[in-house]
């Protein structure tokens, strides 16, 4: 017999993102969903668009990672016009790319998922926050973090107009070059920043490192999907945020496939389930067995840990050392562990900072020669970059005349969509025993889909990031028996 | 069925074109009861936003009626009108609303015949095209 | 004295705005310690709850960004427009519809098709589609419903004030609430930043010309202009002139022309339609054929002029 739930309607109120367990005879965990409750339509509405308008109107999709958006955007169109951008106009948009990944990641660290941590797993929620964040680790690490953020942000404005959306991509370069006195002034603030991202680690170092709840996590197996790992690499199998090839991994770590992006069809499909606004990401190869891990399952998962995973090494010497130490200490790759994240992120800071400093001192990038204007017509272009959350794709066909008439994108959080269902699955099986709901239980689920970091706004190109989200438990005749909301 | 009636607003630009509508009206010609003229000194004092408002207060389509090119009492407002109309038109039409809702004439005091013609012709063809405000949804061209 | 109540919500929303907030960096601390922030979903924990509980008008300001697109958002909206003395749009997507209101340019029916069965990634043999009410076997997992069309906030609830921009820079953020629980309390509607054009304080303002002659609109990937020049003497289209001031000329100094996220001056019935005028004035010709050339060198003339605002245009319940 079917049974219409109803959920109370403030429960419908919650936006953005919402959780819903069902349990069996014995009160056990069934099956949990993860749902994406809002869409936008960004595929159909950029329809009918001129191409040269894209960066700028994609990267209203997020406005936690607009920098991806319009660097994806922005490659697209080059390869759409089949221009090349000068080597200046490359290393400005790294450039700008790599604060942006900085400042993305730090965030994340000291104000949304590494607060889970930093203030205590089990401290009380309103804890859990830059407040809790500055009770801890004092005042002036706080101040330091916020300090630094802008200062990268101001960076970021002076390259492209803006500290929130960068507007400087156009097909075949950049709008605007550097001038030396540009130089001068980020290099400062740039060996700021490789100085904090070094501080940071070693915040890692004491605080995760020493507490003794994140260490059972890291090596919990509840936490490990034996999944497969995608990411850019450049040409020596190195990590790079930019630009690069599309590596993917097996479960056991083996090289599976390695592709130019604009081969993504041949390897990527997508899910449509019933009870989600977000498309799921498989490998087509392997192609959908359900939400399970291992080697004959399609899931894969993107991302800082994923990127590290695919990576034979880290490219500067900083975040190599670091690297290696990670791998030491969790045992070898490819590392399945979800709170491997928070580490891997923090590796990816220092990469950034690193990356930064070598291309402001880098005499070509203050060339004036940033742009080539394209001469071929317009017709077809895929463009990646690995955004803070994992490989994005955006492909566009357009007519003659530069006018879109096709777009698809494939966004970071829709490729660990399943695996973050499954993380959801394995923290509510093991907090809901025999119909006890544990306490806390709220925390628990949210701390391991946090790790992933997902952005719902991404996901279907829509809503926001950090979202409330609610939970629903229901019981074996699928009636709503508990109910959280955040 | 009731025929469908559309309402046709014009605008008429004082000098020439309602000049025109005024004597088909002394001698006593008809004209559709569908148009509705609306008087302006110049159809180049004619904002697109006027054009705009008639439609979303029910016109299913709207006439400009203006000086013949050279013959504008303001020396070029008619050709001002022209270009926003080419502009106007194209945009219409990216709206997915037909662009012959809209139409741009120029005529002179004594030109009442091709006047009254104009009306009548525009009125079959809106009449033709249904109302513009239609409660389903569809993306047909309107 | 006690601090008046700010409450901040979004709809649908980038989170962009949100940003904007939380950009003020430093000067948060400045307006932390005059107000009262009850209710902020993205950056703090809250309930529901706690603002049915209210009394109504005991919040003294909400800020609403977002545009409004699913049932739920009318009905916070509403919440908080019942609870509040003031409310304030906060960004594009709440002033004047936003960026996702293109989306009405196309049928919701469309928009779903030609993402879950059209899409070219997508495997999807049994053409399944999100259902508002789905689930595999027993299970019925509820998804909200969509509106019929992308609105402005003003178009569901009263709307006091206006802080324009997609998004508003963070200063604007801040001198908006502390305009708005100062002494002098703005009049009622007031866009909360400059009066003029967005041409008045740009510093490439003195080479605009008096007379622009026009006779084909260049695009941005046609060639590269000049980093000092007003864009419009270089042939580019750039909505300065009909936009409003005071985003520091962010996309200007980026060295690309305005797209007119800060929307309309005052008196304005249809950003759209006052653009087109301007836009139009540029051309001298006096050749009706070639101003239909001319009028077809603008790619997607109803993208780039409704931009932010197709929802609040005057034909927006024509279009959808
Ligand atoms: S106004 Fe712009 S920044 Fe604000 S929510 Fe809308 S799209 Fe995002
Ligand atoms: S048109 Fe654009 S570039 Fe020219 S003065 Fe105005 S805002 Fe500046
Ligand atoms: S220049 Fe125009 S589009 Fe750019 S931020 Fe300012 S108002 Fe918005
Ligand atoms: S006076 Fe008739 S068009 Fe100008």
């Amino acid at each position: 017999m079917k049974r219409q739930i109803t959920i109370n309607p403030l429960t419908r109120l919650q936006g953005h993102g919402k959780i819903s367990i069902f349990l069996d005879e014995g009160g056990n965990v069934e099956r949990a969903y993860f749902q994406a409750t809002e869409l936008r339509g960004f595929e159909k509405f950029c329809e009918g668009r001129a191409v040269e308008e894209m960066p700028a109107i994609t990267q209203k999709i997020c406005g936690v990672c607009p920098t991806a958006h319009h660097t994806a955007s922005s490659k697209a169109l080059d390869r759409l016009f089949n221009v090349e951008p000068p080597i200046a106009a490359k290393k400005i948009r790294e450039l700008l790319y790599n604060a942006f990944m900085f400042e993305d990641h730090l965030l994340h660290f000291y104000f949304l998922g590494g607060c889970d941590f930093i203030a205590g797993i089990d401290a009380p929620r309103e804890k859990k926050n830059i407040f809790g964040v500055i009770e801890k680790l004092g005042i002036e690490t706080g101040r330091k973090a916020i300090e630094i953020r802008k200062k990268v942000r101001d960076l970021s404005s002076r390259i492209s107009g803006s500290p929130l959306y960068p507007l400087f991509g156009v097909a075949g370069g950049v709008s605007k070059p550097l001038k030396e006195n540009d130089r001068n002034y980020m290099k400062q603030i740039i060996s700021d920043a490789l100085e904090f991202a070094v501080f940071t680690l070693k915040i890692f170092e004491d605080v995760f490192l020493k507490n003794k709840a994140y260490l059972e996590m890291i090596t919990d197996d509840n936490y490990k999907l034996k999944t497969y790992y995608m990411g850019l690499v450049d040409q020596d199998n190195k990590l790079n945020f930019y630009d690069g090839v599309i590596r993917i991994i097996d479960p056991y770590g083996r090289e599976f496939y390695k592709f130019e992006a604009g081969d993504y069809l041949n390897h990527l499909a997508e899910l449509i389930v019933s009870w989600n606004y977000s498309k799921i990401l498989y490998l087509k190869n392997k192609g959908w067995n359900g939400f399970v891990d291992g080697i004959e399952s399609g899931i894969y998962r993107v991302g800082p840990l994923a990127r590290l995973n695919v990576s034979d090494a880290m490219p500067t010497p900083l975040a190599q050392i670091e690297y290696e130490k990670m791998l030491n200490f969790l045992g070898g790759k490819p590392l399945h562990n979800a709170f491997a994240y928070h580490w891997a992120r923090l590796i990816e800071v220092l990469y950034s900072a690193e990356r930064m400093s070598e291309l402001i001192n880098d005499p070509e990038i203050t060339s004036q020669y940033i742009r080539n204007i394209p001469s071929d017509i317009p017709s077809e272009g895929v463009g990646v970059c690995e955004a803070p959350r994992g490989i994005l794709f955006h492909h566009y066909n357009s007519d003659g005349r530069g006018i879109i008439k096709n777009v698809n994108l494939l966004v970071a959080t829709q490729n660990n969509y399943a695996a973050i269902c499954m993380a959801v699955q394995k923290a509510a099986s093991k907090y809901i025993k025999n119909g006890i709901i544990s306490d806390g239980i709220l925390n628990k689920i949210e701390t391991a889909f946090r790790t992933y970091d997902p952005c719902i706004a991404c996901a279907t190109h829509m809503n926001l990031n950090e979202m409330p989200f609610s939970l629903c438990i229901f019981d074996k005749d699928n009636i709503l028996i508990k109910e959280f909301m955040e | 069925m009731d025929l469908f009636e559309p309402k046709i607003i014009g605008f008429l630009c004082n000098w020439c074109s309602y000049e025109g509508v005024d004597s088909a009206g002394r001698s006593q010609m008809t004209y559709p009861h569908n148009f509705l003229p609306v008087k302006v000194m110049c159809s180049g004092r004619i904002d697109t936003q006027f054009i705009l408002k008639a439609f979303s207060e029910g016109a299913d389509g709207v006439i400009v009626f203006g000086c013949h090119l050279g013959e504008c009492h303001y020396k070029d407002g008619n050709y001002h009108m022209m270009r926003r109309f080419a502009l106007l038109k194209k945009l219409l039409s990216e709206l997915a609303i037909k662009e012959e809702r809209i139409q741009l004439e120029w005529i002179s005091a004594n030109e009442k015949d091709k006047f009254v013609m104009i009306i009548s012709q525009m009125v079959e063809k809106i009449r033709g095209f249904g109302p513009l405000k239609i409660s389903t949804k569809s993306n047909q061209h309107r | 004295m006690e601090k008046p109540k700010i409450a901040l919500y979004w709809c649908s929303s980038c989170g962009g705005c949100d940003a904007s907030v939380i950009d003020i960096a430093e000067g948060i601390l400045e307006i932390a310690s005059n107000i009262d922030i009850v209710f902020w979903p993205i950056a703090m924990d809250f309930k529901y709850d706690d603002i049915e509980k209210m009394r109504d008008g005991e919040i003294y300001l909400s800020l609403i960004n977002g545009s409004i697109q699913m049932d739920e958002h009318a009905r916070i909206a509403r919440l908080l427009r019942q609870k509040s003395r003031f409310i304030a749009a906060h960004g594009s997507c709440a002033h004047l519809g936003g960026i996702f209101g293109l989306a009405n340019l196309y049928d919701t029916a469309d928009i779903l098709k030609h993402i879950y069965i059209k899409g070219i990634s997508v495997k999807n043999q049994d053409s399944i589609q999100p259902n508002l009410i789905a689930g595999e076997d027993e299970q019925q997992l509820i998804l909200p419903a969509f509106l019929d069309s992308v609105k402005p906030l003003n178009n569901m609830i009263g709307v006091d004030y206006y802080i324009p921009g997609c998004p508003p820079t963070p200063e604007l953020v801040k001198s908006g609430i502390l305009r708005i629980i100062s002494e002098d309390i703005p009049p009622h509607g007031t866009v909360l930043t400059e009066k003029k054009a967005l041409c008045d304080t740009c510093a490439r303002k003195d080479s605009q010309p008096d007379k622009i002659h026009i006779d084909e609109f260049k695009r941005l990937f046609e060639f590269q202009w000049d980093e000092s020049l007003c864009f419009l003497a270089q042939g580019l289209i750039c909505l300065g002139p009909a936009t409003r001031g005071g985003c520091l000329s962010r996309c200007i100094n980026a060295n690309m022309p305005c797209r007119g996220c800060f929307g309309p001056t005052d008196n304005t019935a249809d950003y759209g339609a006052k653009t087109l005028s301007f836009l139009a004035s540029l051309v001298q010709s006096r050749d009706k054929d070639e101003m239909e050339k001319i009028a077809d060198s603008i790619p997607d003339i109803a993208g780039l002029l409704y931009r932010y605002c197709l929802p609040s245009s005057l034909l927006k319940d024509i279009i959808k």
